[in-house]
């Protein structure tokens, strides 16, 4: 399924995650999952939560530069080998991923995914039956 | 509109004479009564008789900032303490203040020209005026203050430093024009989106900006944010204050009150003068001041005088924008790097809010410019590639303007600190001892 997803740009500099990682504590906003990437001056914070709109509100207010971008979300078993089938079937169908991050709980796990064509990959995960919610 | 006709529209040979007359009397003034002066055009071997024409002018030393501070606090004043009315002085980053003592006369002076520059930005005595620089030692709050005053204009001596209350006296008090810092300016902006107003809710038409130097996109930016005419004004307390030169309706150069102050363009490493159009270091003669009155002052601005008549009716010489100060001037693996060169590319990217903090260090005995700017927030992405297409677009620019490449670092909103007053833009880290 398309979810939405927060991205928040970072100057490098220390403790600047810890202050977004603050402002989320402090209004009891959990984290679903997040990836970071890096330059060498700056880096993007990609945030996964359930209530988004007020999460980016808190992060507004507290002068972070926040968006909101679509993503896909899907599920797959926590296997070896589940990730790879997954991908391959995309990459053949041609989507291409911008970038990816996932996190596994016991039975499965959850994937993040960019991709160039939002609709195109959201059709082969509803036919792949991987829509995890 | 034209507040003195007879000194601004004046024809050449009128005023070369009036300045010769002024220039000779000047001389006078200082030789007797200002024994540094006295001294230097002894050792020149030249007295107050050599000095017929403003031609002369050319043979008279030169006054620097140096010889403000060597002279600290009051050497260089001509006038008895008795006659002094009021005594400004500028900030000293780097040793004593200069510390400038007015007549009863200068302060007539610089109401007149203030008046001047005031009636050429459109101010009439039905408008209400905010002046929006410091009150106090710097010359900017008073200076304008006074012209507002003179032109019978209302004025709101809102100063620096309550930027909200200024937002509701701007929408409240229906205020027409404005005088402050140009970053003031863009800041007042800021703080108005932030405020949720825009440029509907106020009423100003015109503004005078100056005290720091800024550019033909930063005007065309304050215009269409505050949604007013932008005016130069320019001086130095050194000279006067605010009113040395303005913009009229044109826009197209600073009108020099040179019945006044006597303008020069040299060579800031040879001292030789220039001609029109030329670019060099700007040097003023005070030719009326009593108080404390300089010969050839060099103003270390850097600018050139403009040829031909303007437009608007006027005769008195225009000056350009100043493109940069000779001692703020940076010189970057060899390159002369003026602010307001990165200042103009960054305003031509709506990508980038108009601030920016250039660092300058020295890395392997390699000079090296960093250029930080803030991203504005409608231009961030959740992408690497994007963010990193961002500085490269910004740094190829600044590539081909500059001949240097800078390295680029993407700033989140609000982090550069903003300043109320003028702005330090420049970090210079290299330790070259």
């Amino acid at each position: 399924m398309i979810i939405r997803q927060i991205s928040i740009f970072l100057e490098n500099r220390k403790g600047r995650i810890n202050e977004v990682t603050r402002v989320l504590a402090d209004n009891g906003i959990n984290m679903e999952a997040f990836c970071i990437a890096e330059t060498s001056d700056f880096g993007l914070m990609r945030l996964i939560v359930s209530e988004v709109d007020r999460t980016v509100s808190v992060l507004r207010e507290a002068g972070f530069a926040v968006i909101v971008t679509d993503v896909v979300s899907i599920s797959c078993r926590n296997v070896a080998g589940a990730l790879a089938s997954v991908l391959e079937i995309l990459a053949g169908r041609g989507i291409f991923i911008e970038y990816m991050y996932a996190f596994s709980q016991k039975e499965t796990a959850d994937v993040i995914i960019k991709p160039d064509s939002l609709a195109d990959c959201e059709k082969v995960i509803e036919e792949l039956g991987l829509d995890n919610r | 509109m034209i507040w003195n006709k007879s000194k601004e529209c004046m024809s050449r040979d009128e005023m070369t004479d009036l300045q010769g007359k002024r220039l000779r009397k000047l001389v006078d003034l200082v030789y007797h009564h200002v024994p540094f002066y006295r001294e230097k055009m002894q050792a020149m071997d030249l007295s107050p008789e050599d000095i017929r024409t403003i031609e002369d002018i050319r043979k008279l030393p030169f006054t620097t900032k140096q010889d403000l501070r060597d002279n600290y606090p009051l050497g260089l004043q001509a006038a008895a303490q008795s006659e002094i009315v009021r005594i400004h002085a500028s900030s000293g980053t780097t040793g004593n203040p200069t510390i400038v003592g007015y007549t009863g006369r200068d302060l007539e002076i610089w109401k007149e020209v203030a008046a001047r520059c005031l009636t050429a930005y459109g101010v009439t005595r039905n408008d209400i005026f905010s002046v929006g620089y410091g009150y106090g030692l710097f010359t900017g709050g008073l200076g304008v203050h006074n012209g507002v005053e003179y032109v019978g204009a209302s004025v709101v001596p809102t100063s620096t430093g309550n930027t909200e209350k200024h937002l509701r006296l701007l929408r409240d008090l229906k205020i027409t024009g404005i005088a402050c810092t140009p970053s003031y300016a863009l800041y007042l902006a800021e703080a108005m989106d932030k405020a949720g107003m825009t440029r509907d809710d106020i009423y100003l038409k015109t503004g005078a900006f100056g005290a720091e130097p800024w550019t033909e996109n930063m005007r065309k930016e304050i215009e269409s944010r505050l949604g007013l005419q932008a005016y130069n004004i320019y001086g130095l307390s050194e000279i006067m204050g605010p009113g040395v030169s303005y913009e009229c309706e044109c826009k197209d150069g600073s009108h020099i009150c040179e019945d006044h102050f006597y303008p020069e363009i040299i060579n800031p490493d040879t001292l030789e003068p220039l001609g029109r159009g030329q670019t060099g270091e700007l040097v003023f003669t005070t030719l009326t001041k009593t108080g404390m009155p300089l010969l050839r002052y060099r103003t270390k601005d850097l600018t050139s005088l403009m040829e031909g008549e303007c437009a608007c009716g006027r005769t008195n010489v225009r000056m350009t924008r100043i493109i940069g100060r000779s001692d703020d001037m940076l010189i970057i693996r060899g390159i002369n790097v003026f602010p307001s060169q990165v200042e103009s590319v960054i305003l031509e990217m709506p990508e980038f809010e108009p601030r920016y903090m250039l660092v300058v260090d020295r890395v392997n005995n390699l000079d090296t410019l960093q250029v930080q700017v803030e991203v504005r927030r409608d231009y961030f992405s959740d992408e690497i590639g994007t963010m990193l297409q961002l500085k490269k677009k910004l740094a190829d620019r600044l590539r081909s303007i500059l001949s240097i490449s800078a390295d680029v670092r993407l700033m989140e909103p609000d982090s550069i600190p903003r300043s109320e007053g003028k702005s330090v833009r420049i970090v210079d880290k290299r330790q070259l001892l």
